[in-house]
């Protein structure tokens, strides 16, 4: 087991900045997920620390020690790929087998180490078949065990589950997080799917144009976003940001209320909701509509569980509460992060 | 199946939107594409292969069953009556021992030059492959032999190796391998014509091999050969591992092609030795050529050239049992 860190790492692809300058640190068996839309540099930054790409200008260090110039294969690093990248013209043994033969395991312990990986993921059934005989859960499973068959310090996981039908893609998640549990391994897991990264992170670095926009928990990420790109990247729909006074001020969907199904608690602020659209979803109803008296050029999302009686007619203005302690306030123009001003904002 | 003469085409044709008495002076196309007879699969197909079926047939079968006629005929140029004299000819053929020559020739000059060109041409595709400034160059140079006709390069090789004015001569004598007024004359004896035949022939057939390579290179995922290097690999082992035998049935290919047109080549022999000297590079189908066109022995001529005929049909077979494999992989 070993830390993860990088110093300074940024990554040029001809004119474009892929990874601008990240500084990043993991625990000792932590599971660290970078998140981010497509093309913010977050695979690039996995590729990096594998070994895959070298970085224009930075370090990275793998237990201490600086493996910038080293190649993949002397770094004690395993990597699930997204295609999983199993070798098709070997057997699942064979495939589980190929790290063990390059790092010149002697053959007669092949056997106990193959079998050892493949019942940790159940998979000794399938240890006679091709690659192409596996349905897509089952290749995910035997790319892990041959990531995890030479007991390396750190994985690095890129986008495991993308190529899983939904339906498989709970259960997985739930399988590898169980797994990383047990083996504890530092892992390093890629990801543009924020439930994946909310469920399996023990930290989410939020990424987008090659830089880290927040580093942290998922509580921390979600409650208290550093900037205006993570508090609507993360959540689903995303927090609405309404303009006020050269500010924006951000509310979670699910803390805009019906004044009336707040029960006249203390600390709520009041504003007439303009209700546009009202989506029904079962476990929840999504109300589109506007706030003029703050923003009315900004678009409003509130998320009303089923428990929440319907009270909501289009086309018609609903008083609405959000707690005071739920808003967030970023600068208009950078979108970091400012403390509440004084007074209300309606 | 006809709709009935009103029913207008598919494309919104005029054709056959006509009423029905006008429909007697229609062209034959109108009247076909009414009846939706192009659309039916087993029409269209059997239409659109027909000129390749009758090419085919033209030049290639009845050739072919010219050929087979011949040899067990003994027609000459002199006198085209047909004797079928059964296996007679053949019997001349193999009697003759240039014919031996010619048949062990022709293996010799197909397997060196293949053996060559696949190792060559694997090598050049990982070359080609990679990234590197001034790579159009490279490529286009490469490929360059198959471009160039064959009469043309044969002539320019005629001059390389020229007894007299061979550069290579003239290299060997600076660098001291040779002395002053000394020629290698490379044409003129047996050892060193074989070697430059079989190394034009590696030289054309080289191009066409690497780009089959190079496609077969390119077709194999980046992340298998980088899985390869996270899991511990190194270069020779991710390449005999790895890519190797993913690249197994493309080489395949290739070597099958260059054996087919180096087995059945005749031009290299035929421009730059011409089967000399004596015949020590007399080939299969150089040889049937000299005894049948030149001189005149039709009969025999064809039967030397039925020799090959064997071990193309199996190299076919071979052929296409990759090429269906390939669809279905």
């Amino acid at each position: 087991m070993a830390v993860v860190e990088t110093r300074g790492l940024r990554k040029r692809f001809g004119d474009t900045v892929a990874v601008d300058g990240i500084d990043l640190l993991t625990g000792e068996g932590e599971y660290l997920v970078l998140l981010g839309p497509s093309g913010c540099g977050k695979t690039t930054l996995l590729r990096l620390i594998a070994g895959l790409e070298s970085p224009s200008e930075g370090d990275v260090l793998i237990g201490g020690r600086a493996v910038t110039s080293l190649p993949p294969r002397a770094r004690r690093i395993a990597m699930v790929f997204q295609s999983y990248a199993l070798y098709p013209h070997k057997s699942v043994s064979r495939n589980i087998a190929f790290p063990l033969a390059a790092a010149g395991v002697p053959k007669d312990e092949w056997r106990q180490r193959i079998h050892w990986a493949a019942s940790l993921l159940g998979i000794e059934h399938l240890l006679d078949r091709k690659p192409r005989e596996l349905s897509g859960g089952e290749r995910q499973r035997v790319a892990l065990a041959r990531a995890m068959v030479r007991e390396p310090e750190v994985f690095l996981l890129d986008e495991p589950l993308s190529n899983l039908d939904a339906k498989l893609r709970a259960t997985a998640r739930d399988e590898l997080k169980q797994f990383q549990q047990r083996i504890g391994t530092t892992t390093v897991y890629v990801t543009h799917d924020q439930t994946e990264a909310m469920g399996l992170g023990e930290r989410i670095a939020v990424l987008e144009h090659g830089r880290i926009q927040q580093i942290g928990s998922p509580r921390e990420i979600y409650e208290d976003p550093a900037n205006a790109f993570v508090a609507t990247f993360v959540g689903a729909p995303p927090m609405n940001l309404l303009q006020r006074n050269g500010m924006l001020v951000g509310f979670r969907p699910e803390h805009f209320l019906p004044e009336s199904a707040a029960g006249g608690r203390a600390g709520l602020q009041r504003l007439s909701f303009k209700v546009g659209r009202v989506e029904y979803l079962g476990s929840d109803r999504y109300v589109y509509g506007r706030v003029p008296e703050v923003d009315p050029e900004a678009k409003v999302v509130a998320k009303l569980p089923s428990t929440v009686p319907d009270v909501v007619p289009s086309g018609e203005t609903v008083p609405f509460v959000v707690p005071l302690d739920a808003l967030r306030f970023f600068d208009r123009d950078t979108g970091v992060r400012k403390p509440p001003p004084p007074g209300p904002i309606a | 199946m006809r709709l009935g003469s009103g029913g207008r085409r598919p494309d919104g044709g005029s054709a056959v939107a006509e009423s029905p008495v006008a429909a007697g002076g229609r062209g034959l196309w109108a009247r076909l594409s009414g009846s939706y007879l192009m659309e039916r699969e087993g029409v269209l197909g059997g239409a659109l292969l027909l000129p390749a079926v009758l090419y085919l047939v033209a030049v290639v079968g009845y050739p072919l069953v010219l050929s087979f006629l011949y040899a067990f005929s003994d027609v000459t140029t002199g006198s085209q009556a047909l004797h079928l004299v059964g296996l007679q000819t053949f019997e001349r053929a193999i009697r003759d021992p240039v014919f031996l020559q010619a048949l062990r020739n022709t293996f010799v000059f197909t397997a060196v030059s293949q053996a060559l060109v696949i190792v060559l041409s694997t090598a050049l595709a990982f070359v080609l492959n990679a990234d590197f400034r001034g790579k159009w160059f490279v490529r286009m140079i490469v490929l360059m032999p198959w471009a160039t006709p064959v009469a043309i390069s044969s002539v320019v090789w005629l001059w390389m190796l020229d007894s007299i004015f061979s550069p290579f001569d003239w290299f060997a004598r600076v660098f001291g391998l040779l002395g002053p007024g000394d020629h290698i004359v490379f044409l003129g004896r047996s050892g060193l014509a074989m070697a430059s035949v079989i190394g034009l022939q590696t030289w054309r057939v080289l191009p066409l091999a690497t780009v089959i390579l190079m496609a077969g290179l390119s077709a194999i995922p980046r992340d298998l050969t980088e899985a390869a290097e996270v899991d511990g690999a190194g270069f020779w082992r991710r390449l005999f591992e790895i890519t190797a035998p993913l690249l197994a049935p493309v080489m395949m290919v290739a070597l099958l092609f260059g054996i087919v047109f180096t087995f059945t080549d005749m031009a290299v022999v035929f421009v730059l030795t011409g089967g000399g000297p004596g015949n020590a590079t007399q080939v299969l189908a150089s040889w049937a050529f000299y005894k049948g066109i030149n001189g005149g022995n039709l009969s025999v001529g064809a039967a030397d050239a039925l020799f090959m005929f064997p071990v193309l049909l199996g190299l076919a077979a071979i052929m296409l049992r990759f090429a269906s494999r390939a669809e279905v992989g």
